[in-house]
């Protein structure tokens, strides 16, 4: 079971692989991946220099050119595909049909792995897919560890499943909560509650966080303030204020790691490419002591790994969201 | 380029969940009305069995018997083999061409070289991407909700699909309450302090949703089980200038309330604009509201601004 840990920065793709990372992934410094923020993702200069050095500690990269393309602007995401191929990376990871049928005929030799933007959650619509040789498909984080199991039994795929960070509690790539309130689609754009929507307000005793002008939550004095994500503010149901979508929180399946091996899951991918190199570290350390000590036979959940994760998690707090079917 | 006045209006899946005799009585009730096509089916919760599939061919065979061209719209998100089992029945169904809203269906429906409409929650964005889907059987495209007018009419004006316009049907979803996101989680249910295992199916008792505002009382979402839509309802009735030379659809989302007089307004703007008033046929934009919007309506997306906005003026275009 491969851990695959996330890299917007050079910085953070060393601190991966310094604490064992099987392999990592990165964008381009454009709107072309899902994770599209000012200060991330790297040039193809770059690129290149990541691959050469993942390769010499004898890993693998990954690329996600995984947003859609616009319109008359194809081009700049089949250059992005090309740089991918271009810079010597392992794997491009891609959601737009359009980018997986350029990809599969100008770069057969590109693995390709279909990106959880894509939304495929059933073994018809991964057949779909297969038309573009892909390998391995990246879930969405609606499944349950049940589903999860059901479909791997309908697929040939390899499966890859989200293991910890930041948790889309839409399907991915079917969510315009944040196109609707900021004009900026995730889909095309590759940002969610963009920053340069956010604002912090002091109101008297409360900071208010808006985006777009919108209340997205009010906090008092001692509570933390979460960033503005659309789907974790606190909204107004008749006479009830309260999370209505979802709390802020991370997911963290480090207690299925049994379960996942024994699925045969075929990698595990830690969310947060926006994140510092400091918890990059952190957290692909803890991944890979966890793994070890599962692969040798004697796994027991560690409860220092579980608090350390923790701290690094949105408002302090775990969830096993979907995978658990009480979540839903 | 078709004539604009070929321009049809469609009645879309009903996206709340109704009781059987309502769903059937809101059909009744639109016997008359100038729909042309209807989509039935659910495309939201599996849960929702007030009708099954022999409902809805038995349903659709009495509204093609009124004259009505009818399709069968599958499910947007499937996460079990069951579900998937149950869009194969839907699409060997025999009669009802598909809207298929997940790759699967279009999977199942190119299998059985079967035509389908590509559904809004296909994410297709751009000219290769609308080619490739066109080479695979696709006889209507009902384009993402969050695409403009502009950047619509760059694909549509692309070289790839220029040529090829009299090949497919653009549909344009005009009215209603927009599918922003779909989740596992039930929101319906999670509102009640329920799970979705539990629901109880309580979207019977909410036909139009659940509004959620914001702490300051602006519409935010509809919840509407696995489904969040927009608070705002989409409402293009003043884009029919820009709208009819491009689409030979117009979509229009059953809601439970005042639909009747939604229809007979855009189907009266259609034919203003289409019989020569308004100098549309001169290629002149209407500087007239044909309809004005209603508090809670909204026009963003069209003018590729947030989708929650409403631009009052007729003319407006902010590119």
């Amino acid at each position: 079971m491969e851990l695959l840990c996330p890299a917007g920065s050079m910085p953070a793709l060393k601190a991966a692989l310094d604490n064992g990372a099987d392999a990592v992934y990165v964008g381009l410094k454009n709107q072309t991946n899902a994770r599209h923020f000012a200060g991330l993702n790297l040039d193809q200069m770059k690129l290149s220099e990541a691959c050469k050095l993942v390769h010499s500690r004898g890993k693998k990269i990954h690329v996600a050119v995984n947003t859609f393309a616009h319109a008359g602007q194809v081009a700049t995401w089949q250059q992005a595909v090309d740089q991918c191929a271009d810079s010597g990376a392992d794997v491009l990871i891609a959601a737009d049909i359009a980018v997986l049928a350029y990809a599969a005929q100008q770069h057969p030799e590109l693995e390709l792995h279909l990106s959880v933007q894509a939304s495929a959650t059933n073994a018809a619509a991964l057949v779909y897919y297969q038309q573009f040789n892909i390998k391995r498909v990246v879930l969405p984080r609606v499944l349950s560890i049940q589903q999860v199991a059901q479909l791997k039994q309908h697929t040939d795929l390899d499966l890859e499943v989200f293991a910890f960070g930041s948790l889309c509690i839409m399907a991915e790539g079917r969510c315009y909560l944040s196109s609707y309130l900021t004009g900026d689609s995730p889909n095309t754009l590759g940002a969610c509650s963009p920053a340069n929507h956010v604002r912090w307000q002091q109101q008297g005793e409360h900071l208010e966080s808006r985006l777009n002008q919108v209340l997205i939550d009010r906090f008092a004095k001692d509570e933390k303030a979460g960033y503005p994500t659309l789907c974790k503010g606190r909204f107004q149901l008749q006479d009830q204020c309260f999370h209505a979508l979802e709390e802020p929180t991370s997911l963290n399946t480090l207690e299925l790691l049994p379960q996942l091996q024994q699925l045969g899951i075929a990698s595990l991918k830690i969310e947060g490419r926006q994140r510092s190199p400091a918890y990059v570290a952190q957290i692909t350390k803890v991944w890979r002591q966890a793994i070890d000590v599962l692969k040798s036979g004697q796994w027991q959940l560690q409860p220092q790994w579980q608090q350390a994760l923790s701290q690094l998690s949105e408002g302090s707090q775990t969830t096993l969201g979907a995978y658990h079917r009480q979540w839903k | 380029m078709q004539a604009t006045t070929s321009c049809q209006l469609s009645l879309g899946p009903i996206s709340y969940y109704w009781p059987k005799q309502q769903v059937l009585d809101f059909y009744q009730q639109l016997q008359s009305s100038p729909i042309s096509r209807i989509y039935l089916g659910e495309t939201v919760c599996r849960k929702r069995n007030e009708l099954r599939l022999g409902d809805y061919l038995d349903l659709g065979r009495e509204l093609q018997q009124q004259g009505k061209e009818v399709l069968l719209s599958t499910m947007t998100l499937l996460e079990t083999q069951n579900e998937v089992l149950q869009l194969t029945k839907a699409v060997d169904n025999g009669e009802l061409q598909i809207e298929a809203n997940d790759f699967a269906a279009v999977q199942l429906c190119m299998e059985r070289k079967l035509p389908f409409v590509a559904g809004p929650s296909l994410n297709i964005y751009n000219e290769d991407a609308l080619e490739l889907l066109l080479n695979q059987g696709m006889s209507c495209w009902v384009p993402p909700i969050e695409l403009s007018q502009q950047r619509l009419e760059a694909v549509l004006n692309s070289s790839k699909i220029a040529n090829r316009r009299e090949q497919f049907e653009l549909e344009i979803f005009a009215l209603g309450h927009i599918p922003l996101a779909w989740s596992a989680r039930c929101f319906t249910a999670r509102s009640l302090n329920r799970s979705k295992d539990n629901c109880q199916l309580c979207c019977l008792d909410y036909p139009s949703g659940r509004l959620v505002n914001s702490q300051e009382g602006e519409p935010l979402f509809v919840l509407n089980g696995i489904q969040t839509q927009s608070g705002k309802r989409h409402n293009l009735i003043n884009d029919l200038p820009s709208l009819m030379p491009m689409a030979q659809r117009l979509r229009l989302s059953p809601q439970a309330k005042d639909m009747g007089l939604w229809i007979e307004r855009f189907a009266k703007g259609i034919e203003r604009l289409a019989t020569g008033q308004d100098g549309l046929t001169q290629g002149l934009p209407s500087t007239e509201l044909l309809w004005p919007l209603e508090a809670n309506d909204c026009n963003g997306y069209w003018r590729q601004l947030a989708g929650m906005e409403a631009i009052l003026s007729a003319e407006h275009q902010d590119d």
